[in-house]
């Protein structure tokens, strides 16, 4: 591994990966839930973005970033809440929880 | 010809003159009412057809009047009203009527004989239920015939001459259920159609040349002076003036309506129609047309006659005419149909008009032609009434001894057969005939044509002499018995018979009355007019003739009867002359290979013509437009339609194929949304580097 | 770069491939706990120790149970028969392999536009409440009004309907 310039883009780049991770599971997995999962992989890497650029920013006293993130774990967490009840009900009324076989919307 | 004024009391046309239009127009009228009546109101079609002749009789009486009145004070009477019908271009056709001595002989003549026949008809064609259709085309004849006869246009005249030709057939082929008769309408309208053809054309040539049909128009009609100067100034070939050529013309048009020598074969067969058309339309009237046209257009064909001579027109006139006289009066002689015997008589009796014409000008004929009008339809009405009491017999062998069962019938028909004959002296026919024989007399061109109707009066005196030994004298042949005709038939008949006998008096040498009014001169008694001399020779010729008839007749038939299966007296001393009398001379075997097998033959080849070649084409152009139309079919199914389904499917597919992108499956979206993304981001860094 | 960096990242990216890769769900679900924990660690030595311990509490505290009792809820402890991948995840692949080329690029090459500055700094959890009742006192209570919706509105959508009758 070549050596990074600046500790900043180790964890930039080590964001991105988690992120192309969750999207990959979110891409290609079957189930509902795993996309659910991709999905909080992926706002965990914002997470960690958000939270690299704080502290090798200019003014971490700011607290934008830190807040930036606090406030993203509550979003995140309610959306989990949400989609999690919405494949809940949706495998009430289908009994799947593939995502191949929920396309009511198609056409 | 004295004083050239027209008779002008005070400058203006006389009130007859104004209203002359309406003694053709009356029974015309009067037709059309009785075409729309039903067929069982007899009385009413009658009463109309009778009273609006009468009326024509009244008028014609008074303008008879008034023009003896003005010949009386020594004036030429000719009282012309024109009008013009309609206009072309720069030119119009003017039509009108005249009255004139002419005009108004024949107008008396024509409503006098017809209201008689009419009178005769009520009785004669009680028994057929078609009463009503009978007087309706009788009507509508008697207003064309009063038409032809005022008519100072020959366009106006050729009209009329049309409608009488075309009531002639359908009176002819009255009883059109029978075969016979509507073959012989057919027969008799075609041949006229002739003649007509050459009546047209030559009208053609004179309104092409003078600009006019108006005969008489103040100076500038097509037979006065200087129409007629220059049409004789121009030369039409054959040694003929433009003048002799359209005079010919328009004779070939009397050829055909008064049955003379090559045109006369529809005459005889007209007798299938009933009796009183055969007296009214064959007899008195129609066939008096021709000879009427010829007397009208007299000017024309006379001009550029030498003093004393004749023109070529006059003498093609008259060689017909005599030739007429004597080939009808041949035939004549070995008929056996009641009606065939007087229509071959007549034939012959207007080529005596005819050859009058010619030979001695306008009276000669036209005197002639008064005369025959009544004892010809004396002789015809005669006949019906022999027909009728013989209940429906027209074969004379089948007759006889009727002098006895129908004696007032015998005693006309005597009256009439005699006048035909012409008995000396007291007999109308006497006096007309020796007018043309003495006319035939003094002709410088020939003799030949006296010697013709010598023969011919002999042949006359023998037939008739034959038919009324036939009919009335000895014993009944018949099947059922005969009985006299009723009064409404037998009177018409007695009062024709009076004047059978009195017109000869208008026309004597002594006192030529009718001469004298025709020709706008002044006449006095004189009973020196029968010292000119040969004329007393002539007239003794002419009895003996008369006599040397009757008595060969009386004597080869007189009171003997054959039975109609026996041969005639004559068929048995020459009977290969007999067959050929009896067969017409084979006139109509002739027309028959030539002019009707030329066309049949005709009417082959332009049958196969219209079947194969124009059928042909027809249907080729027929295959085209089937062939265009499946072409267009084609086009319209691949191509067109074709080309609109593709499109529509092409749509249909992509519609499909679009609409696989809205697959409801979330997974696909967040693929599209994380690929347009990656692109997007793509081109900003790519956009944005250093 | 020091080693814990290292180490924290290969642990964390572990977990998420373990997360991504493996068949059962309730082993994925395990996972991605890890991942969580790995993070946290991470937010730790970026001396954010309270989005740290928000992350351990919030996430894998909550978060996670949650995840495994929506995988109780829909038996998703067995396994399909078509394999836990879709059918088409080579494309699925190809696209994160894509958005990861595409991120990575924008890293490496504003690098060096980066301000960069090493000093720790000192934040105490009282500055943060300070924070969040005076600067960011709008976005906290939407925040709290969001949850209170999204809790409300996950309690109806998991609800048992109610038999219709017919």
């Amino acid at each position: 591994m070549t050596p990074l310039a600046t500790p900043l883009a180790g964890y930039l780049l080590v964001a991105a990966l988690l992120f192309a991770i969750g999207l990959a599971g979110a891409l290609t997995r079957r189930n509902a839930i795993m996309v659910l999962i991709g999905i909080e992989l992926m706002l965990n890497a914002a997470n960690l973005n958000l939270i690299a650029f704080w502290r090798f920013g200019p003014h971490p006293e700011a607290l934008t970033g830190m807040m930036f993130a606090i406030f993203s774990i509550a979003v995140a967490a309610a959306e989990a809440a949400v989609g999690l009840g919405l494949v809940i009900a949706i495998y009430r009324h289908t009994n799947t929880t593939e995502l191949d076989k929920i396309n009511r919307m198609k056409g | 010809m004295q004083g050239a004024i027209s008779f002008h009391p005070d400058s203006a046309l006389s009130a007859i003159a104004q209203i002359l239009w309406l003694i053709p127009a009356a029974p015309i009228v009067a037709s059309g009412l009785i075409a729309m009546l039903k067929q069982p109101r007899r009385k009413a079609a009658a009463t109309l057809a009778i009273g609006s002749l009468a009326f024509s009789l009244l008028l014609s009486l008074i303008a008879f009047g008034h023009v003896l009145s003005g010949w009386a004070h020594g004036a030429v009477v000719r009282e012309v009203v024109n009008f013009t019908w309609f206009h072309f271009g720069s030119a119009h056709v003017d039509l009108g009527w005249v009255l004139d001595p002419l005009a108004a002989i024949m107008l008396v003549m024509v409503s006098f004989v017809g209201l008689l026949i009419f009178i005769y008809s009520v009785g004669y064609m009680a028994h057929d239920e078609n009463f009503t259709r009978f007087f309706c085309f009788m009507s509508l004849f008697a207003g064309a015939m009063l038409g032809v006869v005022i008519s100072n246009s020959l366009l106006l005249l050729f009209m009329f001459w049309e409608i009488v030709g075309l009531t002639s057939y359908l009176l002819i082929g009255f009883w059109y259920q029978k075969p016979s008769a509507a073959a012989a309408a057919k027969k008799a309208f075609i041949t006229t159609r002739v003649g007509d053809i050459f009546f047209f054309l030559g009208i053609v040539w004179l309104f092409s040349q003078t600009g006019t049909l108006v005969l008489y128009k103040g100076g500038g009609g097509a037979i006065e002076p200087a129409a007629l100067a220059r049409l004789l100034s121009q030369h039409a070939g054959l040694g003929l003036s433009a003048a002799g050529a359209i005079g010919l013309l328009i004779f070939a048009g009397a050829v055909g309506k008064s049955g003379q020598l090559p045109l006369h074969v529809w005459l005889p067969d007209a007798m299938e129609g009933p009796t009183p058309v055969s007296a009214l339309i064959h007899a008195a009237t129609m066939v008096a047309a021709g000879v009427f046209l010829v007397t009208r257009m007299y000017p024309l064909m006379q001009i550029g006659a030498h003093p004393g001579g004749t023109t070529v027109a006059l003498t093609v006139v008259t060689w017909v005419g005599a030739s007429t006289a004597v080939f009808a009066a041949l035939i004549a002689v070995a008929q056996n149909d009641i009606k065939r015997i007087l229509a071959y008589s007549t034939i012959s009796q207007l080529g005596y008009m005819m050859a009058g014409l010619g030979l001695g000008g306008v009276a000669v004929g036209m005197f002639h032609l008064i005369t025959h009008a009544f004892f010809k339809s004396l002789l015809f009405l005669g006949a019906g009434s022999v027909i009728h009491g013989c209940h429906e017999e027209q074969d004379i062998r089948r007759m006889g001894g009727l002098k006895v069962d129908m004696p007032l019938t015998f005693i006309t028909y005597a009256f009439g057969m005699l006048a035909l004959c012409g008995f000396p002296l007291f007999f109308s026919g006497f006096w007309s005939k020796d007018g043309i024989l003495e006319a035939a007399q003094h002709w410088d061109v020939s003799k030949a044509p006296l010697v013709m109707l010598v023969v011919g009066a002999l042949l006359t005196a023998f037939y008739m002499t034959r038919q009324v030994c036939y009919v009335f004298f000895g014993y009944w042949r018949g099947q059922k018995v005969a009985h006299e005709s009723p009064k409404v038939m037998t009177l018409p008949l007695v009062i024709l018979a009076f004047f059978a006998m009195a017109l000869g008096l208008i026309g004597t040498p002594a006192w030529p009355w009718f001469h004298a009014f025709l020709e706008n001169r002044g006449v006095k008694f004189n009973l020196h007019g029968f010292a000119e001399p040969g004329l007393g020779l002539l007239m003794l010729a002419s009895s003996l003739v008369v006599f040397l008839g009757l008595g060969i007749g009386w004597w080869l038939y007189g009171n003997k009867s054959p039975e109609p299966e026996e041969p005639d007296a004559l068929e048995k001393s020459a009977p290969w002359l007999w067959a050929g009398l009896r067969d017409r001379l084979y006139v109509d075997e002739l027309y028959g290979v030539t002019v009707i097998a030329f066309y049949a033959w005709w009417a082959r080849v332009a049958d196969w013509l219209d079947r194969r070649v124009w059928g042909g084409i027809v249907a080729a152009v027929a295959w085209l437009f089937g062939l265009w139309a499946q072409l267009n079919r084609l086009l319209d199914v691949y191509w067109v339609d074709g080309g609109f389904d593709k499109t529509c499917e092409e749509l249909s597919s992509s519609g499909g194929l679009l609409a696989r992108v809205e697959s409801g499956r979330v997974q696909n979206y967040l693929r599209i949304l994380a690929a347009a993304v990656v692109a997007l981001a793509a081109v900003l860094l790519w956009s944005s580097r250093p | 770069m020091n080693a814990v960096f290292y180490i924290l990242a290969a642990l964390t990216l572990a977990g998420g491939l373990a997360t991504v890769l493996l068949k059962h769900l309730v082993h994925c679900a395990l996972a991605v706990t890890v991942a969580f924990a790995g993070l946290a660690l991470l937010f730790l030595q970026l001396d954010a120790q309270f989005a740290g311990f928000a992350q351990i509490l919030v996430y894998i505290g909550a978060v996670a149970i949650l995840i495994v009792f929506a995988i109780l809820l829909t038996r998703g402890s067995e396994l399909p028969k078509g394999g836990v991948f879709s059918s088409t995840w080579l494309v699925g692949l190809a696209i994160a392999a894509g958005v990861f080329a595409v991120l990575g690029w924008a890293v490496l090459q504003s690098v060096r536009a980066v301000p960069q500055q090493n000093a720790v700094p000192v934040v105490t959890v009282h500055d943060i409440g300070n924070a969040l009742m005076g600067r960011y006192v709008l976005p906290l209570e939407i925040v709290a009004l969001l949850l209170t919706a999204a809790t409300i509105g996950a309690v109806i959508v998991a609800m048992h309907e109610k038999e219709r009758q017919p």
